[in-house]
């Protein structure tokens, strides 16, 4: 049961409050909220807070604060998870989430909030309900777009428009306007999964752990069959092995509950009907012990040196190399490495300390700031190695005596932590083979059916 | 409710749930139970609402029980974590009598814990850990297999930082402790020097365990000369030794050195505490001392001040060539210069000890130096399952327990108010306590010929040989509704001049104190107090060194008296 819910912005200005119950405060509430999370003291948790006779229990979400307050004791899991349903909904509604598109659609967010919690108590979430109910439409800037542009086809070139779409394609509001009758009929469907990864220092792997997941947003009419073929090779839990090849053995499974699983046991395909918008998720957690190889590595050869004699200074230098032990076909967008400096060498930052760095590319960058140093590499091409070396002076930190540079770790250098973006490719193997539809639509164009594939690093850190 | 749940039927039993009239009627309230149950259609908040309805009903056979159970074993998989966590805490509280089934839903719900515990969202992840840790306090070898789940990364937020390194210190056991040793070493020299320092804490409480390795690692940090790092290495020491006598040589060795990267007061006084304690076995503790009595004038934190008079006093009593010099001066500055009154007043006792004789200030300053008994008493090992199952999936656990305890006494009053008098009528007369005792006290001369010494020191060691050598004089229940609050006990039994020796924390179970208190003839009398959770009965058990009938009786009676107060004010 919930009192009050209101959104904020990053900067705490409060952008959408609604009271359920009239029980308790004014709309100072959502001040008083602020003023408490950020005068909160280092130790404390966020997330619960209390204030009189109030609790406020909230989600951040791309830069919002989504906050309900209460005064009863609930479940904590059912309303950070109502929260972030409702998050996904104003979303689907609202085309995406952010400050701006929040008050350019208070009036719609507002009739859905009515919608969904009726004195506090929740009435329901599903798209399928909502939409008989929700009148206003959703106002939409559109972004100036260069795909736009390009789809004029220049020269009478051949655009790639039919074949690629932006990313921002799905980041519209679900229900078609009922002017616009230019509605297209299309399907994105995510496959993400989040790396994490840990690298001792002399590079064995203390742990690897893939999560993934299958993100399904549906623009078609609801009610429309769906088949979705996973890699016949998946195999779940440890007993089971299908297949000839190595195949993809993950730990553990869950669907949500409106997936059909007749065929999932013989054929991988998933039968669902999705609703309208960002379904509720069909998440498919997954535990790995061991993948078969870490998809990029990194050598961090630190070697730390006395400079002349002087005990106050002390020099760190890194060789980072990192061999990409990946396809050619594979390409990681981005590449960040960030070496954050260890307790103490905070100073490191000071302007007296001095980097300097041999690169082996021209468009790379590495530079030192918050108290990190940060490698930046724009383009990095898979069965290429980078190598990157980096001598930082540090002032004013005393080597420890007597003991020498050969202690456990060096002291100046953090472990480094890569992050990096992998497209059209999964950790886990896991690909989706097909995606059929059952509906045939009964305008002119078929459906468009987006699949990405995609593995992100959560946390990929490699001890120095 | 216009549509929960997209059906009509959900409605009317709903509905039906809420009536005290179907309520009234066991066989209607069943039949309704068994439809809510068999519901295919409810969405995951139905489905929470319902679960939770369901608390309220009790089975009457254990027949009907398992039935229930059978039919919500299909929540328990659900993909939603709020579905999951209630039928967990349905599972768990109607399975009271049958700590097996508990055990078994815990194990089930592991999977989906585990997996909040890695999810996207930090808020979630962040509840999912404080129930793992309510469920390691029960279970303690329950997620040890999974460690490496609770690693911190680089990328979460504080909060999840320090709850992680919390679980990694409760689920630590003999196959994973070099492992997790291993990582919470890595976070102790993270930039973030909270982060750093809850991970050296969680080392000093591993420590307790696995002496050795623990503190071989803090020694090793204190090679790294930071300054944080090294003040809280210090207090991770002192509560050590206090607690794990036996690593008191590594500790002594390790120490010296490391006053030069000390500057803030609880550091400071977790050293001057060691070097007067355990002096004597630190070669260069008295020049250690005499650096800060050299400093005393710019010293700004009168804690301090009083720490260094107590160590120097000590270290004077064990090694008196090296400190009188400096002893003097320091008594001399304190009782002539210093400006705060009670490290005044603390200098001038020491003075006055001192000429007393040296017999006297050692009788009096000599206190055992480790108690390992004192935290075994108070580390409750295992609480059991029950204990808990209510506040299971509530905002009990985020808050933590003794912040929940706080929060809820500040709302109490005002929100249940009406329905309970009880607990009005208890806010109303807490502060009265202090007055009602003194009454106590006024009666009491006239309630016997019994005069309790104000003044009888017993040790803790003392006692527990007298305890075991005499037998129970006398034995008897009172009745007792509710927790014990041993602060106001403890109080109340000062006034009357009881001595309490050690006492459980507040809310353990079962909750025990034990108590000593001798009268004017010399006649010891020794007390446990007894509180099982079952039971609304505490257990009186009193034995005598001198077997006096009378002056016993009294005893008892005036030991009635004070619980029979604290009592009444409780319930």
């Amino acid at each position: 049961m919930i009192s009050q819910f209101f959104i904020l912005s990053s900067k705490g200005d409060p952008l959408i409050y609604k009271d359920f119950r009239g029980d308790t405060g004014g709309r100072d509430v959502a001040e008083l909220f602020y003023r408490k999370l950020t005068g909160l003291s280092g130790d404390e948790s966020p997330v619960v807070m209390h204030h009189d006779d109030r609790h406020f229990i909230h989600i951040r979400h791309s830069g919002l604060y989504l906050v309900a307050t209460t005064s009863e004791n609930i479940s904590p899991f059912s309303l950070l998870e109502l929260l972030s349903r409702l998050a996904t909904l104003l979303g689907d509604y609202c085309g995406s989430l952010n400050e701006g598109t929040i008050s350019r659609n208070v009036a719609l967010v507002y009739e859905l909030l009515d919608e969904v919690l009726d004195y506090g108590y929740v009435q329901t979430t599903s798209m399928e309900m909502l939409r008989n109910f929700i009148q206003t439409e959703a106002v939409v800037s559109k972004p100036f777009s260069l795909f736009d542009l390009s789809s004029v086809g220049l020269f009478g070139a051949e655009t790639q428009q039919s074949k690629v779409a932006p990313s921002s394609a799905a980041s519209r509001p679900v229900l078609a306007s009922r002017s616009d009758q230019s509605q297209k009929n299309e399907v994105f469907l995510d496959v993400v999964e989040r790396l994490s990864v840990l690298i001792a220092s002399n590079g064995s792997l203390l742990k690897v752990d893939v999560q993934g997941e299958i993100r399904l947003k549906s623009f078609l009419p609801s009610g429309s069959e769906m088949r979705i073929g996973l890699t016949e090779e998946f195999c779940v839990g440890k007993s089971e092995l299908r297949g000839y090849g190595p195949g993809i053995r993950v730990d553990e499974v869950s669907f949500h509950s409106s997936v059909l699983l007749e065929e999932f046991e013989s054929h991988r395909i998933l039968r669902l009907q999705p609703p309208q918008g960002e379904a509720p998720g069909l998440p498919e957690v997954t535990m790995r012990p061991a993948p078969k190889k870490p998809s990029s590595q990194c050598q961090t050869a630190p070697s730390p040196a006395t400079r002349g004699g002087q005990v106050s200074g002390r020099a760190t230098g890194a060789r980072a190399v990192a061999p990409t032990s990946l396809d050619e076909r594979v390409a990681p967008g981005r590449v960040e490495l960030a070496c954050p400096g260890k307790a103490g060498t905070e100073p490191s930052v000071s302007p007296n300390s001095s980097l300097s760095q041999e690169l082996s590319g021209p468009e790379q960058k590495a530079e030192l700031g918050e108290g990190a140093l940060r490698w930046d590499l724009p383009r990095v091409q898979g069965g290429s190695q980078l190598s990157g070396l980096f001598q930082m002076d540090v002032p004013g930190l005393p080597g420890p005596p007597g003991q020498g540079p050969s202690t456990s770790a060096p002291l100046g250098l953090g472990p480094a932590s890569l992050s990096f973006e992998l497209p059209r490719h999964t950790c886990s193997g896991l690909q989706v083979r097909f995606l059929r539809l059952a509906f045939r639509p009964c305008g002119n164009t078929n459906p468009h059916k987006w699949v990405r594939h995609l593995s992100h690093s959560d946390a990929y850190v490699i001890r120095i | 409710m216009p549509y929960l749940g997209s059906e009509d039927v959900v409605k009317e039993l709903k509905k039906a749930l809420c009536n005290p009239h179907v309520q009234a009627d066991r066989l209607r309230y069943r039949n309704v139970i068994q439809r809510v149950i068999r519901m295919p259609k409810l969405d995951q908040w139905g489905q929470a609402e319902v679960l939770n309805f369901l608390l309220r009903y009790q089975p009457r056979s254990e027949e009907e029980l398992f039935d229930i159970l059978n039919l919500l074993d299909s929540f328990l998989k659900s993909s939603s974590p709020g579905v999951v966590m209630g039928a967990t805490k349905l599972f768990l509280i109607l399975a009271k009598k049958f700590p097996h089934v508990q055990t078994d839903v815990l194990v089930q719900v592991k999977g989906p814990l585990l997996a909040a515990c890695s999810s996207e969202s930090r808020e979630l992840c962040f509840a999912a850990l404080c129930h793992v840790r309510q469920i390691l306090h029960s279970l303690p070898g329950h997620f040890s297999s999974h460690y490496k789940k609770f690693f911190c990364s680089y990328s979460e937020p504080h909060y999840i930082k320090l709850q992680k390194v919390e679980v990694l210190c409760e689920l630590v056991n003999d196959e994973n402790v070099q492992q997790v040793l291993e990582e919470l070493r890595g976070y102790c020299t993270d930039v973030s020097a909270d982060f750093a320092q809850a991970a050296i804490f969680a080392i000093g409480g591993i420590a307790r365990t696995y002496t050795d390795q623990c503190v071989q690692i803090l020694t090793e940090l204190l090679g790294l000369r930071q300054e944080h790092i090294t003040t809280v290495v210090v207090q991770t020491f002192r509560d050590l030794v206090w607690l794990c006598p036996q690593c008191t040589e590594a500790v002594c060795q390790a120490l010296p050195g490391c006053e030069e990267n000390i500057q803030d007061s609880e550091g400071k006084q977790a050293l001057i505490w060691l070097l007067g304690v355990h002096g004597e076995r630190i070669p260069n503790a008295p020049y250690v001392l005499e650096d800060f009595v050299e400093n005393v004038k710019s010293e700004t934190f009168p804690a301090v001040k009083m720490e260094l008079l107590t160590a120097l006093l000590r270290l004077f009593l064990s090694r008196p060539a090296e400190c009188q010099d400096m002893l003097g001066r320091l008594l001399h500055y304190c009782i002539e210069e210093e400006k705060d009154m009670a490290v005044r007043d603390r200098g001038l006792f020491y003075y006055r000890l001192l000429l007393a004789g040296i017999d006297g200030v050692k009788q009096i300053l000599c206190s055992p130096k480790s108690d390992p008994s004192l935290g075994l008493l108070e580390d409750q090992a295992e609480r059991p399952v029950n204990s808990w199952a209510s506040d299971f999936n509530t905002l009990v656990p985020v808050y933590g327990k003794a912040r929940w305890a706080t929060i809820s006494k500040y709302q109490g009053p005002e929100r249940r108010g009406p329905e309970l008098p009880n607990a009005a009528s208890f806010a109303t007369s807490g502060p009265l306590i202090p007055e009602e005792s003194k009454e106590t006290v006024q009666e009491l001369p006239d309630s016997g010929a019994l005069m309790l010494v104000p003044n009888s020191q017993l040790t803790a060691e003392y006692f527990e040989k007298t305890w075991f050598s005499l037998k129970v004089a006398h034995q008897q229940v009172f009745p007792w509704r509710g927790a014990v609050h041993p602060d106001t006990l403890q109080m109340a039994l000062q006034v009357v001049n009881i001595q309490t020796i050690a006492m459980s924390r507040a809310g353990a179970q079962p909750w025990k104190a034990y108590l000593s208190a001798q009268d004017d003839t010399g006649c010891l009398f020794l007390t446990e107090l007894l509180l099982e959770p079952e039971n609304s009965e505490m257990q009186i058990s009193v034995k005598q060194n001198e077997p006096r009938t009378e002056t016993l009786n009294s005893f008892i009676s005036v030991l009635e008296t004070v619980l029979g107060t604290i009592g009444d004010i409780k319930s």
